[in-house]
């Protein structure tokens, strides 16, 4: 049996620590080069580095490819990383799911906030064509979505989500520059808090630079990333509300 | 050219037809208007340069004053000359007068109109030849070095310093690249004022500055002789500064610029009328630059699937062939664009994203089309991003691309780091040398799958340009006809910048532009 306890990378043979590495070294391409970069990766506590390739980059840059084996070893049983739990149903499943558990119809609003005009991942998992052949939530008879394209300010998703009086609010957040994108999406629920509405929806936010960890620290119920499909989203918000009504009896 | 995919020779004739209808439309909406930018690209190019005490430039600081006094719809010239007349000072020393409000521009007496226009027809002379000698210094170069055969392997540097960009730029050129691109700094195609001097601090890129332009071409001269072959350098004409970038670029001897209004319509939500105003401005110093201009038709493949709005792209390029030519742009500065960018998944990718870059060659058989690498679909699996980027580079040597933006490992990490450029072009170069005639010695097989994908896309390129010309340019672009994005005529950044020009509106820049570029268009409006 394995000892999951000390972890060392794997090359052709357990606990061998072989490990790849590629950088460049600002000095000239030649033996001193290569002995320079032998010696840097030891010094990174490597054994046995071996450079298996330099090249000259030109303006007295030189690149290398090593080997190397690692000598440390981490504890993969004390490895925790949040993550969407609830499991997810298929398109029938959840329309049943809410009928079941919810008894009328689920409203979400989403949208693509700030100054991103992609809409790639919002429509990805609202429109009714969907995605990679997974129907968006438009399509689901048990939902009410409200898909309220690009470039949308935080004051008009919140105006939207009391005006159909929501249950779940999506926001996408595609291109973003300078990380724009996280005062944005911080913004909204500071919104949400001040207007006594955080407690009342779910806030999920999706995006390829987002995950489930930076969305609860953010302050998100749930974050998704690349590769999300509607009934991931909506798996998730269904059971998330299940799970508020039956806590708070 | 016989085609290869046996297109309709008709078809395409229409197609550019329709294009040029709508063209037509854009040009007879821009005609009679302004912005602030094309005003300051005149000062500019008149030889006004610098910044006052806050660090505005004197360009934004004198058309600033002129727009605040209801009078840039005569344009700014007349103002200037006259205040040059009238004092007997160079531009350079009005402008600064005028920033430290030592001299009031509306308070002088007005010269004599005679005097007045033949003064602008010098200044605008004198502007333009310094523009011919850039050229000509370029062609000289040319002539001596060389330069590497066509696709040129393009690639970009984005370091936010300009020194730290020269050693990329030099170690890039030494591996084997022709074009050096120098990105911009994150968001300074939303800034309403060029930036001064050379600059060490960026995100993402660089600013484009007057400054730093020359430091990067002086650099890559030296390079080039070095490597004995020209090394072409690109910046960005775009966003709101589009003229006046395009005016220092053809100062100070750039080759290559994005230069593409839809671009900053659709992904940089900059008003349509603004950015088509200064577009065609912008392409006329392009064009008598000598510059390759290139558009950003591959970015809706980024937003909109690639397999379903491939003939988006094509439409697109076949306006911006017709805007161009209306700007008296020629063929062979026409980099278009467009990308290979179809999902890594699709069976047969390979084979259509083939046929399209056949297509895009065999309907432009002579411009210098920019092919886009594979950017939606990059992982970060570097090493399967490596082998999309073969393939891409396969295609881009099969069908003779003109430029060849080359694709990096870690497109989907960083900007470049300095061996992630080395074996991208080290891999570029195999291919390229490797399948060097592969082009040569290939038919397609006219009933199969490669043949009838381009016919397909043509079809629907067809029908969307013949919807696009009923509905006009501005319609099609409020209704998301490209990249999935909606944007609206009066939507947008820097829409303030645009005026109706008067009927006395002076501009011996735009004039002389017409004259030398040999374009009639626009004589009844700038001709007073």
């Amino acid at each position: 049996m394995n000892d999951l306890r000390h972890i060392r990378p794997y090359g052709d043979t357990w606990d061998d620590g072989k490990v790849q590495m590629s950088f460049s070294l600002p000095v000239p391409y030649g033996e001193e080069a290569k002995e320079a970069a032998r010696q840097y990766v030891a010094k990174l506590g490597l054994l046995e580095p071996q450079v298996v390739h330099a090249m000259d980059l030109g303006e007295e840059m030189t690149f290398f490819v090593l080997y190397a084996k690692a000598t440390h070893a981490i504890d993969f049983t004390t490895i925790k990383v949040p993550k969407v739990e609830s499991p997810v149903m298929d398109f029938y499943e959840i329309n049943q799911f809410i009928k079941d558990h919810i008894g009328r119809k689920v409203v979400v609003v989403g949208a693509c906030t700030g100054t991103d005009a992609h809409t790639v991942g919002i429509d990805a998992i609202m429109n009714m064509k969907g995605y990679a052949g997974e129907y968006g939530l438009e399509r689901y008879p048990e939902i009410d979505a409200y898909n309220m394209g690009s470039q949308v300010s935080n004051a008009a998703l919140i105006r939207k989500a009391k005006e159909v009086n929501a249950d779940a609010i999506l926001v996408s957040q595609v291109v973003t520059q300078k990380d724009v994108h996280l005062p944005n999406l911080t913004e909204l629920v500071d919104m949400l808090e001040a207007e006594g509405l955080r407690q009342r929806l779910v806030v999920i936010c999706g995006g390829p630079r987002l995950n489930h960890e930076v969305a609860l620290e953010l302050g998100y119920d749930a974050g998704f990333g690349s590769g999300t499909l509607a009934p991931d989203v909506a798996s998730f918000i269904v059971h998330e509300m299940v799970k508020r009504q039956t806590s708070k009896f | 050219m016989q085609s290869k995919l046996g297109l309709d020779e008709r078809q395409i004739a229409e197609a550019r037809a329709l294009a040029g209808q709508i063209a037509d439309d854009v040009m007879n909406f821009i005609l009679d208007k302004t912005t602030v930018a094309i005003e300051r690209t005149v000062l500019r190019l008149m030889g006004l340069d610098g910044v006052d005490e806050e660090g505005i430039p004197l360009a934004n600081v004198l058309v600033d004053q002129v727009l605040r006094n209801g009078q840039l719809s005569g344009g700014v010239s007349r103002l200037v000359i006259n205040g040059m007349l009238q004092t007997g000072l160079s531009l350079q020393k009005l402008g600064e007068k005028v920033a430290e409000g030592e001299l009031d521009l509306f308070s002088l007496p007005a010269f004599e109109v005679e005097s007045l226009l033949e003064r602008g027809a010098l200044e605008a002379e004198r502007a333009l030849d310094r523009i011919k000698n850039s050229r000509q210094a370029r062609e000289t170069y040319l002539q001596q070095l060389g330069e590497g055969p066509q696709p040129y392997v393009y690639v970009i540097v984005a370091t936010g310093n300009i020194y730290e960009d020269i050693i990329q730029a030099k170690a890039a050129a030494r591996q084997g690249a022709d074009i050096i691109a120098v990105i911009r700094t994150t968001g300074q195609s939303l800034l309403d004022y060029v930036p001064y001097g050379a600059t060490t601090e960026g995100f993402g890129g660089t600013y484009a500055t007057q400054e730093n332009f020359r430091i990067m071409r002086a650099a890559l001269d030296e390079v080039g002789e070095e490597v004995g072959r020209y090394i072409r350098l690109c910046n960005y004409a775009s966003g709101l500064c589009m003229p006046e970038i395009a005016a220092m670029g053809a100062m100070e001897r750039l080759d290559v610029m994005l230069n593409d209004a839809l671009y900053g319509i659709l992904f940089r939500d900059i008003n349509m009328q603004r950015t088509l105003i200064d577009q065609h401005f912008s392409r006329m110093i392009n064009a008598y630059a000598g510059i390759i201009i290139n558009t950003g038709e591959d970015n809706y493949l980024t937003t909109a699937d690639a397999v379903e709005a491939a003939h988006t792209v094509l439409a697109s390029q076949l306006i911006n062939e017709q805007l161009a030519k209306r700007s008296g742009l020629p063929e062979e500065q026409m980099g278009l664009g467009h990308a290979f960018e179809m999902n890594p998944a699709i069976e047969d990718g390979l084979l259509w994203e083939w046929a399209q870059a056949q297509m895009a060659r065999e309907i432009f058989p002579n411009a210098p089309l920019k092919y886009m690498p594979p950017t939606k679909h990059m992982t970060g699996n570097i090493f399967r991003g490596h082998v999309q980027d073969a393939l891409f580079n396969l295609i881009g040597i099969a069908t003779g691309q003109g430029i060849q933006l080359l694709g990096m490992m870690t497109e989907a990490i960083h900007t470049p780091l300095i061996h992630d450029r080395q074996l991208a072009i080290e891999s570029a170069r195999y291919i390229f040398n490797n399948a060097r005639h592969l082009q040569d010695e290939i038919e397609f097989k006219q009933d199969g799958q490669m043949v009838k994908r381009a016919h397909q896309v043509v079809d629907e390129a067809s029908a969307l340009l013949q919807e696009m010309v009923d509905k006009g340019l501005f319609q099609s672009l409020s209704e998301g006809m490209f990249a999935d994005v909606k944007r609206t005529p009066d939507g947008g950044k820097g829409r303030d910048g645009v005026v109706l020009r008067a009927p006395d509106y002076y501009n011996p820049i735009e004039e002389a532009l017409y004259r030398r570029l040999g374009l009639d268009m626009g004589k009844e409006v700038s001709a007073r």
